[in-house]
């Protein structure tokens, strides 16, 4: 046959027809579609009814209230608690993944016990067995005071029973993590000479003078915090952010004052001085002033000097004049100052505390509304008094190693003879959230018998001996108290709101049990079966409406009188800890930055929080620092370039990031991230910046007050 | 139905950018509440699927001149050209797996319709498509906490914001069972990001309803603007405004802020062009 090119035409033009026509294209594509469609590897969650359950969340300081949506007994969902009264419905993005935290990849689903270098699952009945026999052969050897415990924090029962634990045992060696609540409580015990804490009315005060608060970083009770903060334009009120870095705080701010880090004490004290010298101070609180007030006020006036302050801290002089004068003029609606750097759950430091503090004793605006409250400790729980024995008195008349966690880490470690025998971990990842991690986990590594009651297979879980494995936060009672600053006094239960996915426990019931399992005066100071029998008794005042509403609003008013100010500390005028280093080998200044999508705390972060978090910050498995522009072209660093950030206490490689809001000659590095867990979604991704920082103890209070590190970089 | 007749609903929202603090609890309750799945490595965001995220923007000045604001960005719900309900990626969707709803002013997506061609993605102005490319993984255990209100999504196929689209169908049938024909109530439906939001800067209800707080804040002027006919229910608030809203997209999620550098950086304006722009509020506060 003869294919001219008009017959090729036409069949060409037959045929592209034929196909267009043809429904066969279209069909083909339709099916490929649905031929490679993988619905059936997705997953279709089962339906059912909704229910809400009510409990309060105990991941941070703030304990807010939670709503847990559940479909059958399946929790699905947290949002926060309508009429909560510390957050009224607000929830952070850490109390939403609560829900993840309960299927962690890195959480212990059983107790453990090393054997080597890795774990072996025991049952709970070994576990407590064996710690008894440990601890039973430690306490025959005379040497009670040898078991020492590091919590979170000391609110709660479930923190008291271990503190209790290490009383009925004989040791006095319970630590507490660094945190806002101890160090308010400190100030209040300098100042006033109370056993109290320190509330601020945030939600009314005309003017905020914040020394580096993060009130949006997560400081305080963070929900509480944001919603003051978002108030503030309604009503008036001005923030005025003192700190080295542009934080969203100090942007979201009315104004920002950059600051040298760890100077806050000094521009503190400069103002005073200001309000002093030109009598600004009120009248009628200062005959509550006490006997070193004038030896105060002369020391600041001749040493907090506008000239030498704004030497000190780079505030320009009219600058401190200016916020003295704004902070007595915003009085007339009450101004309050408030201080720790970022969350204020790292480095604190008495002087600046009582410096602050001394801002609103001057202004009056102690005990009123939108001012500072000096509330007592809340102390709805009355636990009998511990039973002692022999042994017990002996432990109990050592001297406690330290006052504070990390000098109780830095201390054991310098000794040959092991000063510490055995050590509980609760409700605290030291080995990761103290400075020098590193140097911390050496030392825990030395620790002859360590028990963890972490949840996860966390930094310090790792070094244990003994894993007793906690309930996470949705599956557990206990009672929590809200504190941070909060002036209203409130106690939440929180409940299991879902059956523990995996074995473990309460460690409130766990320390019973173990205490029990021991004969004598020990299982005497634990009459109870188990932390809800425990409660039911020593909360017995407000048990029933706990137990029925979930929580127990304690106090919310001011207290009527006003307590005594006691200026000694700072007539003294209390040196100011010094980094660790030398300025000439380190020229930077490394600073913890704190961010609200990254967990800080004994918990990491979860999955969710790390994909909020931005590609500055975790890019792939990197770490980042923030650079000011004009310090990293100085040196030659381009932005996402890898440079090496060397401290005294180490060196890591990170990419720099360029940042215009951070000060010309500091770098910033995100404070919680750099985990050594079984954990793909946080683990190894960037580095934990406590690495780099050495401790510097305040003379004194003990505490840690290393704000940051002295650091230099090069290009890696 | 015109979406703009007496029973039609037009949800939208409005967002302080001077209370949002960047805290990130949208994100992660609309992650929560849609059984959004979570991958290794989250950080190439190009990727990373987000229905609401939250951009940082700064003013670009020298230290200590610099500022800093977060801007969420959840689906915009762009009612098109002259508010037809034309969305620029309804238009062009070739499986009807995106479509305008005139009743309420959602864009809806049906995973099970998409193919994965993403012209709708390329067709967005606000990135707020997301593409799987990879089938959603949970960890052992971790399906046990996905909601039944959200099918979870199959690799292939687009997601975005549904503005919460399953509470809206929840309280629908609440209003139905209770005897009613429509939603009044604000409180009534709420997206989860609206709800979580600690500050209290999103604000979401009904446009077309004026006892909700959206429109009081928003004032939309329901009329075309004199010089651009595409654009309608713009802000007659002077610190209100939508994003690159002189496209004619009409977004329903406004934002809102004091602050002039955050106003100018909603859209992209030439020389001189930002001046009349911020004039034509008749305001030039900031």
């Amino acid at each position: 046959m003869k294919v001219d090119r008009r017959s090729f035409l036409g069949l060409g033009l037959g045929a592209a027809a034929g196909v267009a026509l043809s429904p066969v294209g279209a069909k083909l594509t339709d099916d490929s579609s649905i031929w490679t469609q993988t619905w059936f590897l997705t997953p279709v969650p089962e339906d059912g009814e909704i229910t809400f359950e009510p409990s309060v969340c105990s991941l941070c300081p703030g304990k807010c209230g939670i709503n847990v949506r559940k479909i059958t007994n399946r929790p699905v969902k947290v949002d926060g608690l309508e009429g909560y009264p510390v957050n009224d419905g607000g929830i952070c993005l850490h109390g939403i993944s609560a829900i993840q935290y309960l299927y962690d990849p890195s959480r212990v689903k059983t107790p453990m016990k090393r054997n080597g270098d890795t774990f072996e699952s025991i049952s709970w009945e070994t576990a407590i067995s064996e710690i008894k026999q440990k601890l039973g052969d430690i306490r025959k050897s005379g040497s009670a005071s040898k078991l020492a415990c590091v919590s979170g924090d000391d609110k709660g029962s479930v923190a008291q029973l271990f503190q209790r634990f290490l009383s009925a045992f004989g040791s006095n060696n319970f630590y507490t993590m660094p945190n806002l609540e101890s160090a308010l409580a400190l100030t209040a015990q300098t100042m006033h000479g109370e056993d109290a804490t320190i509330a601020y009315d945030l939600e009314n005060a005309g003017m905020i003078l914040s020394f580096g608060a993060g009130l949006i970083e997560g400081w305080g009770s963070p929900v509480s915090c944001f919603k003051a903060n978002a108030s503030k334009k309604d009503r008036g009120s001005k923030l005025y952010q003192i700190e080295a870095r542009l934080s969203n705080t100090a942007a979201n701010a009315d104004k920002w004052i950059p600051v040298k880090p760890g100077t806050e004490a000094d521009l503190a004290l400069g103002i005073c001085a200001v309000i002093l010298k030109e009598k600004m101070f009120n009248a009628e609180y200062a005959q509550y002033f006490g006997g070193n007030f004038n030896k105060f006020a002369a020391m600041v006036q001749n040493k907090y000097s506008v000239a030498n302050v704004s030497q000190t801290t780079g505030v320009p002089e009219a600058e401190i004049a200016k916020l003295a004068n704004l902070f007595v003029k915003f009085n007339k609606s009450k101004s309050v100052a408030i201080c720790g750097r970022g969350k204020a759950n790292d480095a604190v430091s008495l002087k600046e505390f009582a410096a602050v503090h001394a801002l609103n004793c001057l202004v009056g605006n102690i005990n009123q509304k939108g001012g500072a409250w000096i509330l007592p400790q809340n102390e709805y729980l009355q636990f009998p008094d511990v039973v002692t024995d022999d042994a017990a008195d002996k432990g109990l008349s050592a001297k406690q190693i330290s006052t504070s966690a990390t000098g109780f880490f830095s201390k054991i470690k310098a000794t040959s003879k092991p000063d510490i025998e055995a050590l509980f971990v609760v409700n605290a990842n030291p080995c990761h959230n103290l400075h020098d991690a590193k140097y911390i986990t050496d030392v825990v590594k030395q620790v002859p018998f360590v028990v963890s009651f972490s949840s996860f297979m966390d930094e310090t879980a790792k070094q244990a001996d003994l894993i007793l494995p906690s309930h996470t936060c949705l599956e557990m009672m206990q009672d929590l108290p809200s504190g941070s600053g909060v002036t209203r006094q409130v106690v939440g239960l929180s409940k299991p709101v879902v059956d523990p996915v995996f074995d473990t426990k309460n460690p409130g019931d766990a320390i019973i049990e173990l205490a029990k399992s021991f004969e004598g005066s020990i299982a005497e100071s634990f009459p109870w079966d188990d932390l809800e029998g425990c409660l039911s008794e020593v909360a017995s005042d407000i048990w029933d409406t706990l137990s029925e509403d979930g929580h127990v609003v304690v106090s919310d008013k001011a207290p009527g009188s006003l307590p005594s100010v006691d200026f000694s500390f700072l007539a003294e005028n209390p040196a100011t800890a010094a980094l660790a280093g030398d300025n000439n080998e380190y020229p930077l200044i490394l600073i913890p930055i704190d961010n609200m999508r990254v967990a800080p705390g004994a918990q990491a972060s979860s999955a969710f929080a790390v994909k909020t978090v931005a590609d500055t910050v975790i890019k792939g498995k990197d770490g980042f620092i923030e650079i000011n522009p004009a310090t990293a072209k100085n040196m030659g660093i381009k932005d996402g370039s890898e440079v090496k950030v060397t401290t005294p206490s180490g060196s890591v490689v990170v990419r720099a990031t360029y940042f215009h809001g951070i000060m010309p000659g500091y770098i910033g590095m995100v404070q919680g991230l750099g985990h050594d867990m079984n954990n793909m979604y946080v683990a190894d991704k960037g580095v934990n910046v406590n690495e780099l920082i050495t401790p510097v103890f305040e003379t004194g209070s003990g505490l840690d007050a290393a704000f940051g590190s002295v650091a230099k970089i090069s290009k890696a | 139905m015109k979406q703009n007749n007496k029973q039609a609903h037009k949800f939208g929202m409005v967002i302080d950018l001077d209370k949002c603090t960047g805290c990130g609890s949208c994100m992660v309750a609309c992650m929560s509440e849609n059984n959004v799945p979570v991958k290794e490595d989250e950080s190439d965001k190009k990727d990373s699927i987000t229905w609401m995220r939250v951009y940082k923007l700064n003013n670009n000045k020298p230290f200590p001149e610099t500022e800093i604001c977060y801007l969420p960005r959840p689906c915009q719900h762009c009612s098109g050209k002259g508010d037809h309900g034309h969305s620029p990626c309804v238009s062009v969707c070739p499986a009807t797996a995106t479509d305008y709803d005139y009743s309420t002013g959602i864009v809806s997506q049906i995973y099970t319709r998409c193919f994965g061609c993403r012209y709708c993605m390329g067709a967005c102005p606000y990135h707020a498509r997301y593409f799987n490319w990879w089938d959603p993984k949970w960890p052992d255990g971790m399906e046990s906490y996905l909601s039944p209100n959200v099918s979870p999504r199959m690799r292939g196929v687009v997601e975005k914001c549904s503005f919460c689209f399953h509470r809206y169908q929840l309280a629908k049938e609440q209003v139905y069972y209770d005897g009613e024909e429509r939603i009044e109530d604000e409180a009534a439906y709420q997206t989860a990001c609206t709800q979580a939001c600690p500050a209290g800067a999103i604000v979401f209800g009904d446009l077309n309803n004026p006892d909700h707080q959206v429109t009081q804040i928003v004032k939309p002027n329901p009329h075309p603007e004199h010089d651009n006919h595409d654009v309608v229910g713009k802000s007659r608030n002077p610190k209100v405004f939508r994003l690159l809203e002189r496209l004619g997209t009409n977004t329903k999620i406004y934002y809102m802020s004091e602050r002039k550098w955050v106003r100018k950086l909603g859209d992209n304006y030439l020389d001189g062009e930002w001046e009349k722009a911020d004039n034509h509020h008749g305001s030039s506060h900031g």
